[in-house]
């Protein structure tokens, strides 16, 4: 059979889903009792929780308290040991709606690919087996370049950008990819004001396509200024809601222990960490 | 005697023409999977799986009676089930990758030269084995490797994407759906496939200096990957018949003097590269002094 003949029947189709079903009846992730075992542990600890479409959540909680892993169990990518992931209604597994932006720390920046390159491969499961770039490919990656203020770095090896654009870059991918729930893991980490800001106005834009983003972070402060609502995790969900109330006295204890020193007394009080940053969390 | 004589001297001969193109053919297919172990870091398997196939190249020997015809059929089993074999053991993941597949390199190889050290005065055939015989190539021989290594020179370009995504980002790759399983799988394959394409050419032995050393080359001289495997392909061509000019003046073994010549090219960029970024390093440090 000639490949010409081939492309004609359905089988290509049937190979390359446009991805699984979703329910918009339902919200955009449930997670119930969810929980994972790792050498003996609990790397995520009965964790439950309900996102809608176009909420933006900090996840916060010191290193190794699993957010890189319920990001990965979330997008379909870590097997859990108990409970239930919904996407949309439906289980993570088929969905290629879900976009993980990685932390730059975990990228070979020495790869041979170009920013266009890389925002292209979020098409690949769109254009299917067997498919190469169509004209409508070509549109959104540029679409998604402009959008995070890369347009003209588009022919740029992807080790010569800043840190900032480096992960613009990815969440140029994200777009592409046509996502609806985004994972960022630490992705204001090493990144000076204004790239942090940069990156701020592009989830603006992302909020008003409610577009669901849970964001990786360290800094208390940055989460509890720019954010509405947020997530405290030790490998139980310790908090979850607004700041104010997440980030109490009480709370933070328990996440952090004696890694965190809270000075002051009532409703002034100072919280001194001494967990940072970077290398993020065993895999 | 004048350059272009020199050039078209060897040619009057046959078996230096079929050499020549089994040299490009094979410098083309091998630099072409190469890109993406060299990418992937994969050298290591490569050297084991080139080694690996020695029993299977033997038994056919054996029971061959020394006939060359079977021996690419042998050859060509032995390799896709050793590059699943090692795939399924650095799965299993009860020891280190690189532990796994020096134990199953060195196991295999040893019982291919115990195999073909039971036949007596089996030295010259096991050198062919082990450093290759590329003057002996016969047009049956040509068929197989235009064939099989077009197949792989097509496939790695069908999935173009899909190796690039696995190489680049395996996380995108599982939130894509694409399953790793098969694409790993289907490389190793391909990197068996074009492992016995090569053996006639080079051996066993220098192998893995064809699928790593173009591609190698080519990544310090292009930070694009379609360019990167186009400049790999033709430094492995190139490799081939300059290696093979060599072999007929010099009088050495061919595929030494094809290897050697590939050496030669990544000599030359590794050099180039390094003395670029000396005197890159040096002006910017002229330029702002106090940055130091």
């Amino acid at each position: 059979m000639s490949l010409k003949s081939l492309r004609k029947t359905s089988l290509i189709q049937r190979v390359s889903p446009p991805g699984a079903p979703h329910n918009p009846a339902a919200p955009i992730l449930e997670i119930a009792n969810l929980s994972l075992r790792y050498n003996g542990s609990y790397a995520l600890d009965n964790i439950s929780f309900t996102l809608n479409s176009g909420q933006h959540i900090a996840v916060v909680g010191p290193n190794g308290a699993g957010k890189s892993t319920l990001f990965k169990v979330i997008a379909g990518i870590l097997p859990a040991t108990s409970g239930d992931v919904k996407i949309a209604g439906g289980g993570p597994a088929g969905h290629i709606c879900i976009a993980y932006v990685p932390q730059r720390s975990h990228v070979d920046w020495r790869f041979p690919v170009n920013v266009a390159d890389v925002v292209m491969m979020g098409r690949v499961s769109r254009m299917g087996l067997l498919r190469w770039p169509r004209p409508r490919d070509w549109e959104l990656v540029h679409h998604a370049l402009q959008e995070v203020g890369l347009d003209d770095l588009a022919g740029r090896q992807i080790g010569e950008l800043s840190g900032g654009q480096q992960q613009r870059m990815f969440i140029a991918r994200a777009l592409a990819q046509e996502a609806e729930l985004m994972l960022m893991d630490e992705p204001f980490t090493g990144l000076d004001a204004p790239s942090q800001e940069a990156i701020f106005s592009i989830l603006e834009t992302l909020k008003g396509r409610r577009v669901t983003v849970l964001i990786a972070m360290h800094d208390l402060n940055l989460a509890a200024e720019r954010f509405e609502e947020v997530m405290l995790l030790n490998h139980r969900l310790v908090g979850f809601g607004k700041p104010e109330q997440v980030f109490a006295p009480p709370q933070l204890r328990l996440a952090y222990g004696d890694h965190l020193h809270l000075v002051g007394a009532g409703d002034e009080w100072l919280a001194l960490g001494d967990t940072c940053c970077d290398e993020g969390e065993q895999e | 005697m004048s350059l272009v004589d020199l050039l078209l001297e060897p040619l009057n001969y046959p078996f230096m023409v079929r050499g020549m193109l089994a040299a490009i053919m094979v410098g083309i297919v091998c630099a072409t999977v190469g890109t993406y172990m060299v990418l992937r870091g994969m050298a290591f398997f490569g050297d084991a799986l080139a080694h690996a196939i020695l029993p299977g190249v033997a038994l056919g020997y054996l029971l061959g009676g020394g006939a060359r015809g079977p021996l690419f059929w042998w050859g060509l089993v032995t390799a896709i089930l050793t590059s699943i074999g090692i795939g399924a053991l650095s799965r299993g993941a009860r020891i280190k990758e690189d532990t796994a597949i020096g134990i199953v390199f060195a196991g295999m190889f040893a019982l291919g030269i115990a195999l073909i050290s039971t036949v007596r005065n089996y030295t010259a055939d096991l050198t062919h084995f082990l450093f290759g015989d590329v003057l002996g190539v016969t047009s049956t021989d040509l068929w197989l490797t235009g064939i099989f290594g077009g197949a792989i020179v097509l496939i790695v370009l069908l999935f173009y994407k899909e190796f690039l995504v696995l190489s680049f980002d395996p996380t995108l790759a599982s939130t894509l759906r694409i399953s790793s399983r098969f694409f790993d799988y289907l490389l190793y394959v391909l990197v068996a496939i074009a492992t016995m394409v090569s053996l006639q050419t080079v051996g066993v032995s220098l192998m893995v200096a064809m699928l790593i050393t173009p591609a190698a080359t080519a990544y310090l001289l292009t930070r694009r990957l379609p360019v990167m495997m186009a400049l790999a392909a033709t430094i492995g061509a190139a490799s081939g018949v300059i290696g093979l000019y060599l072999s007929f003046y010099v009088n050495m073994a061919s595929g030494a003097a094809i290897v050697l010549t590939a050496t030669a090219f990544f000599a030359a960029a590794w050099i180039g590269r390094t003395v670029q970024g000396a005197i890159q390093n040096r002006r910017l440090r002229l330029s702002h002094p106090s940055s130091n």
